[in-house]
């Protein structure tokens, strides 16, 4: 177990009578960016959110640096986690939305200084200038003071991923970080994902986006109505699908 | 490149000229007769403006407006929490209190918060359900007018504050909170750095009509005679026959207060509103 960074066994998940999660497992090594295909309403941001704890899962496990997700073993039995533990579980995991959600009452440092100062208790002065090395890095140094409302959005999804690494987390999970961004701002946000790969963050990316796919991810997944219809080398996924229902995909968004 | 100025001739309106001057004409007579009027009796309203009584009165009325509004919108705040708990009971006792709060009017409460030594004789702390007190108080001198109409006041205004922060917090998009609870942020952490400072956006506007309206409500108190403004005036209108002057006096004063109220809210608002 100590091998993987994440390791999903047998995840299943219910929305009332529908069951969106039919039994899926996944192992990402440390370092390891996996990236998730699949039709819409396929339960991709649903396999996310079970990782960080955003969704309750109905049976399986989930496991992130060998510890696991939720509960606590304890002779023999699981124990639900208390609030307290669980914040403590999802600040070493960092996560990106479709829709940015940044702070809109909030400037784009005190975005990324709000974890810090907030939840680590971080000295407002090293947390600002940690802040702004990470916007540095994400190439916004600039815009450190304006606000959500000001900045384009890619802009404001490099901000959100930002504010994400300032909890130094071991695993970032983004979720079509790019689907709401016109298309000439992708490559922006795509290229801060490329260089945070090539630093060696473990990375689950559920992306439509196959060329990110093929260059920088390690292991696709491709996701059909609940379950991991296929998986494997990127470029051998996308170029060799094995499975009728890949193909279909592939076919209609490539 | 060739410079091309706009200098256009406004069309003639002649409606609104004339709508303008009427309305215009209205205001002055009304002014006008107001002033020349010699059943007014300016001399007894400019002496009585700065009365002793009156700023008594006037000091009441800000400290009963003030105090309900903080501990209200404190209740507000707690209920409106309390409404949106995952927990059933928390949820039915907030439910129960502003049902209860909203649904009588707030003359009765006031009179009932006055009488409560009918109902509860002896006021103190200690075991409920019959156990031994550790101290206790006759209720008639716990409840005095000034502290029946805080009560009254404040349960009632934190009734209404609870629907009001309800519906801001509710206004917040869900998205938000994710976000916050995936940097590892404690539910309270959420509530007071990310979800209640944008709710405020949707909270201030009706809060300050809440205080606008409080300031006068307070005048509810006359009642079980609060020693507020209107009962001030009253008393004296009582003894001096000047009922009109008195009431152009207390209604100065009102209207002062609220205008202020007005700005502090303007303010307010811009406040919350950064980033927007
Ligand atoms: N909170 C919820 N309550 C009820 N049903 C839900 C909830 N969240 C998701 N679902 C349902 O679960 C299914 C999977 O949703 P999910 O968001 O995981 O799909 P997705 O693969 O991310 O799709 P998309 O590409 O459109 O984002 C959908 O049918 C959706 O309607
Ligand atoms: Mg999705």
């Amino acid at each position: 177990m100590a091998t993987s960074m994440v390791k999903i066994e047998s995840v299943r998940k219910r929305f009332g009578h529908l069951e969106v999660l039919k039994g899926v497992s996944l192992d990402v090594p440390p370092g390891g960016v996996v990236c998730v295909v699949g039709p819409s309403g396929s339960g991709k941001s649903t396999l996310l959110r079970c990782v960080n704890r955003l969704e309750t899962i109905d049976a399986g496990r989930v496991w992130v640096d060998g510890e696991l997700i939720g509960f606590a073993e304890k002779g023999g039995r699981l124990h639900l986690l208390r609030p307290e533990e669980l914040c403590r579980q999802r600040q070493e995991i960092g996560m990106v939305f479709q829709r940015f959600h940044l702070f809109p009452h909030m400037t784009a440092l005190e975005n990324v200084m709000e974890g810090p100062c907030t939840v680590r208790r971080v000295p407002k002065a090293t947390a600002a200038s940690q802040a702004m090395a990470l916007l540095d890095r994400v190439g916004l140094a600039d815009r450190a003071g304006h606000y959500p409302r000001q900045l384009s959005g890619g802009q404001q999804q490099r901000v959100a991923i930002a504010r994400s690494l300032a909890m130094n987390p071991k695993l970032m999970l983004f979720d079509e970080p790019t689907s709401a961004l016109d298309p000439e701002l992708v490559q922006e946000v795509l290229q801060v994902m490329r260089d945070l790969a090539a630093s060696g963050m473990t990375m689950i990316v559920v992306t439509h986006e196959m060329g990110f796919a093929r260059e920088a991810g390690d292991h696709l997944v491709f996701i059909d109505d609940g379950v991991i219809v296929e998986e494997g080398p990127p470029r051998e996924v996308l170029s060799r699908p094995r499975h009728e229902r890949t193909r279909a995909f592939l076919g209609q968004v490539l | 490149m060739t410079e091309l100025p706009i200098e256009a001739v406004k069309p003639p309106r002649p409606g609104r000229l004339v709508a303008a001057a009427l309305a215009a004409l209205a205001m002055v007579w009304l002014v006008y007769t107001v002033i020349v009027n010699p059943n007014l009796h300016w001399d007894v309203i400019v002496t009585f403006l700065l009365d002793g009584r009156i700023l008594g009165g006037l000091w009441i009325t800000v400290a009963l407006t003030a105090l309900s509004m903080v501990v209200g919108v404190g209740l507000g705040v707690m209920a409106a929490v309390m409404q949106l708990s995952d927990s059933p009971v928390l949820r039915g006792a907030a439910g129960l209190y502003t049902w209860f709060f909203r649904g009588t009017p707030l003359l009765v409460q006031l009179i009932f918060w006055l009488d409560i030594g009918l109902v509860f004789p002896e006021i103190g702390i200690g075991v409920p359900f019959g156990g031994p007190m550790f101290l206790q108080w006759p209720a008639n001198e716990l409840i005095t007018p000034f502290t029946a109409a805080l009560l009254g006041l404040t349960i009632n205004e934190g009734a209404y504050m609870a629907e009001i922060v309800r519906a801001g917090i509710r206004s917040v998009d869900p998205g938000q909170r994710e976000a916050a609870e995936s940097l590892g942020m404690s539910h309270r952490q959420i509530l007071r750095r990310v979800v209640l400072p944008q709710a405020m956006r949707v909270i201030i506007p009706p809060t300050g009509n809440q205080f606008i309206s409080m300031l006068k409500t307070t005048s509810m108190v006359s009642v079980i005679s609060g020693a507020e403004l209107l009962t001030v005036s009253q008393r004296i209108y009582l003894d001096n026959f000047e009922v009109i002057a008195l009431l152009v006096v207390a209604s100065t004063w009102y209207l002062l207060l609220t205008s202020v109220a007005t700005v502090g809210q303007r303010f307010l608002e811009r406040r919350f509103s950064r980033g927007h």
